[in-house]
């Protein structure tokens, strides 16, 4: 095989990472709560900004300006929950759409009105890996490295809690998790902060890689919800898997082509798929 | 131990029970009759606090709890096997047993309630890393009583323990209501299969559009002629 292609490969199954902890968190949310977080990237990117000015602006250490970012994003995810989500709860799903897609403009427009439309770089360089003569971003193997401990974490705590239990139960059946003593409004909390402390960490991989500015929640955002789709929305297993295939397939398209035509072939691929399978590759 | 006392409740101007008064002594076991749409599984809904009640008085051991919403009514000892079974079909069998034991009490005797639940149905031990949703039916409603047993419930609410099982398995259904009633639990339990459940029970209402139309004890209303007539078909 092409040194190359495999380089690309490699890369690209590292950014796979990234946005499989996406899927992850969005997938966790429409699950539990039954809703489309349209303006999730959009939380990303506020994740985004406050590492940039712990780090960049405050001097705040690396790994401490990450832990606050997170923490203050999972707050932001109960936040969004509570102000907006909670209220449409019974509405069609049209009016959820709304308000979410809402939160989106609302989110983008603060940051342009708050710090313009400049592009800002937390300025860390990280070194780029030579592995037997092939170049590998050490950033997107750290973003890697940490999404999959992330999702690992993710997994034990689902599988292993009472708390954990309760949010895939009330997935399955969300009328009856009452009658087993679960306050269904506390889980959807949990799951809020848990949604937003995910879309906190991605933001702190994403950092190290991307320059930050309103609308870069844009260049991710449809990907990840091609991705959930894909990997049947709510299937926390398949938007996981999806995320590695449409990685690839952005990969060798960009590697015979450009990155703009793999896009359009991604796309290409996912409109095709569903007409094949609607209800996403891994369906039950 | 639960008493009911003229309990109204409906679904938005839909009203579904009129005024329904009921009691069920610690240690029996009181059974609801009537046909489809009577609003039996809505007077198990309303005690469970899954409906709201509009007017009446609800009393565990004496105190009030109506009102509640359901995941306080587990906390007053109030457990509820729902109609349909209703197990979380990709949980296994023991993630849906402890499911059941998530409120404080339940979780801090959860390895002592297991090991009760796989005395009394020691299918559900062999079956503990299977999808819930993947076994029969006759062992779902097994592990549907046995997580509602794990929050050790001082009532238990049984809504058509039989529906859609087989002649055979409705038969096993009923013994484990009799076992149940033996390690001294307070059951209500609602049913359309009439004859047999007036074999197991000691109490029997007769709900029709809403209102509770007869009550006796389960011999009673077994030699009742309208009862005979219309629901046990002699």
């Amino acid at each position: 095989m092409d040194i190359y292609l495999l380089e690309a490969i490699i890369n690209r199954i590292l950014l796979g990472g990234v946005l499989a902890l996406l899927a992850l968190g969005l997938n966790l949310i429409f699950g539990v709560i039954d809703v489309v977080w349209i303006a999730y990237a959009d939380i990303v990117m506020c994740g985004m900004y406050a590492l940039y000015f712990l780090y960049a602006e405050y001097g705040v250490p690396l790994p401490v300006a990450c832990l606050i970012a997170i923490i203050g994003v999972s707050i932001l995810g109960v936040v969004v929950h509570l102000l907006i989500i909670a209220p449409v709860l019974n509405s069609p799903p049209l009016n959820q759409l709304l308000a979410t897609g809402g939160l989106l403009f609302f989110l983008q427009s603060f940051a342009t009105l708050l710090f313009g439309t400049d592009f800002r770089n937390i300025g860390v360089r990280l070194p780029i890996l030579e592995f037997a003569t092939m170049y590998i971003s050490f950033a997107r193997l750290i973003a890697f490295m940490v999404g999959l401990i992330g999702a690992v974490v993710l997994y034990l705590f689902l599988k292993r809690t009472y708390i954990g239990t309760a949010i895939r139960a009330i997935a399955q059946d969300r009328d009856i998790v009452g009658l087993m003593g679960v306050d269904q409004r506390r889980i959807y909390l949990v799951t809020s902060a848990i949604g937003g402390a995910l879309a906190g960490l991605a933001a702190c991989l994403l950092a190290l890689q991307y320059d930050v500015h309103p609308f870069i929640g844009n260049t991710f955002g449809p990907v990840i919800f091609m991705i959930c789709v894909l990997g049947g929305l709510g299937n926390m297993i398949g938007g996981f898997a999806a995320s590695f295939i449409i990685s690839q397939i952005i990969a060798i398209g960009g590697y015979y082509s450009n990155t703009e035509w793999s896009y359009v072939l991604a796309f290409t691929f996912f409109i095709v798929l569903m007409f094949i399978r609607p209800r996403g590759l891994f369906a039950r | 131990m639960l008493s009911l006392a003229s309990v109204s409740a409906g679904y938005g101007s839909f009203q579904a029970l009129f005024g329904v008064s009921l009691e069920v002594p610690k240690g029996e076991a009181g059974g609801v009759i009537g046909p489809n749409g009577a609003g039996k599984t809505t007077l198990m809904r309303v005690i469970s606090g899954l409906i709201p009640m509009q007017e009446g008085v609800m009393t565990m051991d004496g105190r009030p709890v109506g009102g509640l919403p359901a995941h306080r009514m587990v906390e007053q000892g109030i457990a509820h096997v729902p109609e349909g079974r209703r197990l979380f079909p990709r949980l296994t069998v023991e993630e849906n047993l402890r499911i059941g034991a998530f409120i404080p009490q339940a979780r801090a005797r959860f390895a002592d309630q297991l090991d009760w639940v796989y005395t009394l149905f020691p299918r559900l031990k062999d079956r503990r890393e299977q999808a819930a949703g993947t076994m029969s039916g006759g062992e779902q409603q097994m592990c549907a009583i046995g997580r509602a047993l794990m929050s050790k419930p001082k009532v238990l609410l049984m809504d058509e323990p039989s529906a859609g099982l087989a002649p055979l398995v409705v038969q096993q259904v009923f013994d484990l209501v009799r076992r149940i009633r033996e390690e001294g639990l307070t059951v209500l339990i609602v049913e359309q299969n009439v004859q047999q459940v007036l074999d197991v029970v000691d109490r029997a209402y007769l709900l029709e559009v809403g209102s509770i139309k007869l009550s006796g004890s389960a011999a009673e209303l077994k030699n009742n002629s309208f009862i005979r007539q219309s629901y046990i078909g002699l």
